[in-house]
C-alpha cells in the first residue's frame, strides 16, 4: 500500500496529464462518432452571450450585403407569384390559414465556422422558440445544415460542411436519389454519392433536396453538378456538387419544422418491428 | 505575487477571447488560422506549480473547444504542450534554464524562436491530427501543420516582442 502511494506521488505530474489527456480524448472520440455530441458544445447560456454581443457589432458590417440578398429573394418571390398561371384576384395573406406541412422561422446565425472538418454554426433561437434537435436550417439559396443542440436561447447547427452530415439528395430533373456527404476538401464543394449508373447526370444539372428525409420538404436547392465518375465498383456514381450557398457568408437562416415528424417517425418505427 | 496571478488571469481570459472571436475567423486561403492561445502555456513562469500549470493548461484547451465546437482537440493538445515544456525548455536553452533564472524578456532572440518554433509546431501537429482523425489525409495534415504553424509562430513572436518592452 504504501509503495501505491509512493508511486503516485513520485508520478503525480504525469498521471495527471494522463488523466486530462484521457479525458479530452474521449471528448475528442465522442464528437467524431455520435450524431449528437452532448457536452462540450457552443449552444449554451455563456458562449451564446457572448457570441451574441459579439455579433450584435460586427451585423454592422455587413448590412449591406444582406440588405442586397433579401432584395434578390424578394424579387424571386414576387416573380412566383405574379407568374402563377391561376393566379387568385383575391389573394389573401393569412398565416393562421397556412395548411403546409412546414413551418418556417427566421433566425440570425452568431457564429460560423467552414475551416475545420466538424463544422458547426450558431443561431440565436433555441428551446424557447420551440426549436428542437433535427429540424432542418436554409437560406433564401439553398440548404445550411440540420440542427442538433439546443440550449434555451440558442440551438447549434451541424452545418453540411462536416464530414458527419448526410443528407438525403436528388436530381432535380429525375427521381434517382443519393446521399449529399463532404469530403472536407473546399468550403465551395460537397459530394453525392450512391446515384445509380442508370441516372441521365449530366454537367450543370441542379441537386434538390429529396423527399425521402423527414427533416427537408422536397426541392430545396443544393447546387449544381461540377463534375462526376463513376465509382470504383461501377455501379454508382459521386458527383461533386457546387454549392449555390456560399456557405462562408451567411447572415439570416430560416429553421423549417416538419409537423409530420412524429407521424412518420412513429409509422418507421412500426414498420421495423 | 499577487501581481502576477493577477496578470496570468488577465492573459488567460484575454486570449481565449482574442482566439475565439477573432482569430478563429481570419480563415486565410479557406483554413489557415493562428492558434495564439498557446502563448499562455508558452510564456507561463518557469517556476511554477507543475500540477497547476497543466490542469490551467487543459481548462485554457477546453474553453476553446467549448467555442468552436471541436470536441477535445485543443485541450488534449494543449495538456500535452503544458506536460512536454520542460525538456523543451531545457534544449532550446540549455544551461540558463537549469540554473532556473530564466526570463522570457531577458533570452537571446535565436533561442527564443527555436524555443517558440518547436513549441507550435508540437501543438499543431497534435491538434490537427486529432481534428482531421484520419491517418489517410496526412497531408492534409501536414500542409495544415505547416502553414498554420508559420502563421502562429510570426504572430507569437510578435505580441511577445510588444508586450515585452517595458520590462526589459
Amino acid at each position: 500500500m504504501q509503495q501505491i502511494i509512493n508511486f503516485v506521488i513520485r508520478n503525480k505530474t504525469f498521471l495527471l496529464f494522463l488523466l486530462l489527456f484521457g479525458i479530452s480524448l474521449a471528448l475528442t472520440i465522442q464528437s467524431h462518432s455520435y450524431h449528437k455530441s452532448k457536452y462540450i458544445n457552443s449552444a449554451n447560456f455563456l458562449t451564446g452571450g457572448i457570441y451574441e454581443s459579439a455579433n450584435s457589432v460586427s451585423d454592422y458590417f455587413n448590412l449591406k450585403t444582406q440588405n442586397t440578398i433579401l432584395v434578390e429573394e424578394n424579387k424571386q418571390l414576387k416573380s412566383l407569384l405574379y407568374n402563377k398561371e391561376n393566379t387568385q384576384s383575391n389573394w389573401v395573406l393569412d398565416s393562421s390559414n397556412s395548411n403546409g406541412r412546414f413551418k418556417f422561422k427566421t433566425a440570425k446565425v452568431l457564429k460560423n465556422s467552414y475551416a475545420s472538418s466538424k463544422n458547426y454554426l450558431n443561431i440565436n433561437k433555441g428551446e424557447k422558440d420551440s426549436i428542437q434537435q433535427d429540424f432542418g436550417v436554409i437560406s433564401s439559396k439553398g440548404i445550411i445544415g440540420i440542427i442538433d443542440n439546443t440550449s434555451r436561447n440558442y440551438a447549434r447547427v451541424l452545418s453540411i460542411l462536416n464530414t458527419k452530415s448526410q443528407i438525403n439528395a436528388q436530381l432535380k430533373s429525375t427521381n434517382h436519389i443519393g446521399s449529399l456527404i463532404w469530403n472536407a476538401k473546399s468550403s465551395e464543394y460537397v459530394q453525392l454519392t450512391d446515384i445509380s449508373k442508370f441516372a441521365p447526370v449530366k454537367v450543370g444539372d441542379t441537386i434538390v433536396t429529396g423527399g425521402q428525409s423527414s427533416i427537408f420538404p422536397q426541392g430545396i436547392l443544393i447546387g449544381s453538378i461540377d463534375t462526376f465518375e463513376l465509382d470504383i465498383s461501377g455501379d454508382t456514381y459521386t458527383v461533386n456538387v457546387k454549392l449555390f450557398n456560399d456557405m462562408t457568408n451567411i447572415g439570416h437562416v430560416y429553421v423549417i419544422e416538419n409537423l409530420d415528424t412524429e407521424e412518420i417517425k412513429s409509422l418507421e418505427t412500426d414498420t421495423n418491428e | 505575487m499577487n501581481n502576477i496571478n493577477f496578470n496570468i488571469i488577465l492573459q488567460f481570459f484575454a486570449l481565449i477571447l482574442i482566439q475565439v472571436l477573432v482569430l478563429n475567423n481570419i480563415n486565410f486561403l479557406g483554413y489557415i488560422n493562428p492558434y495564439i492561445y498557446i502563448l499562455f502555456i508558452i510564456l507561463y513562469p518557469v517556476k511554477n506549480n507543475r500540477l497547476l500549470f497543466i490542469f490551467l493548461s487543459f481548462t485554457l484547451g477546453l474553453f476553446v473547444d467549448i467555442f468552436s465546437d471541436s470536441g477535445g482537440v485543443h485541450a488534449a493538445s494543449a495538456v500535452t504542450l503544458a506536460f512536454i515544456r520542460p525538456p523543451v525548455l531545457k534544449f532550446s536553452f540549455g544551461m540558463i534554464y537549469e540554473h532556473q533564472t530564466i526570463k522570457f524578456s531577458n533570452t537571446e532572440f535565436g533561442n527564443r524562436l527555436i524555443y517558440f518554433t518547436i513549441m507550435v509546431v508540437i501543438h499543431h501537429l497534435i491538434l490537427f491530427s486529432l481534428e482531421v482523425f484520419n491517418i489517410s489525409n496526412i497531408i492534409l495534415i501536414l500542409k495544415k501543420t505547416l502553414f498554420s504553424s508559420i502563421f502562429t509562430i510570426l504572430l507569437c513572436v510578435l505580441i511577445s516582442v510588444l508586450f515585452s518592452k517595458n520590462q526589459r
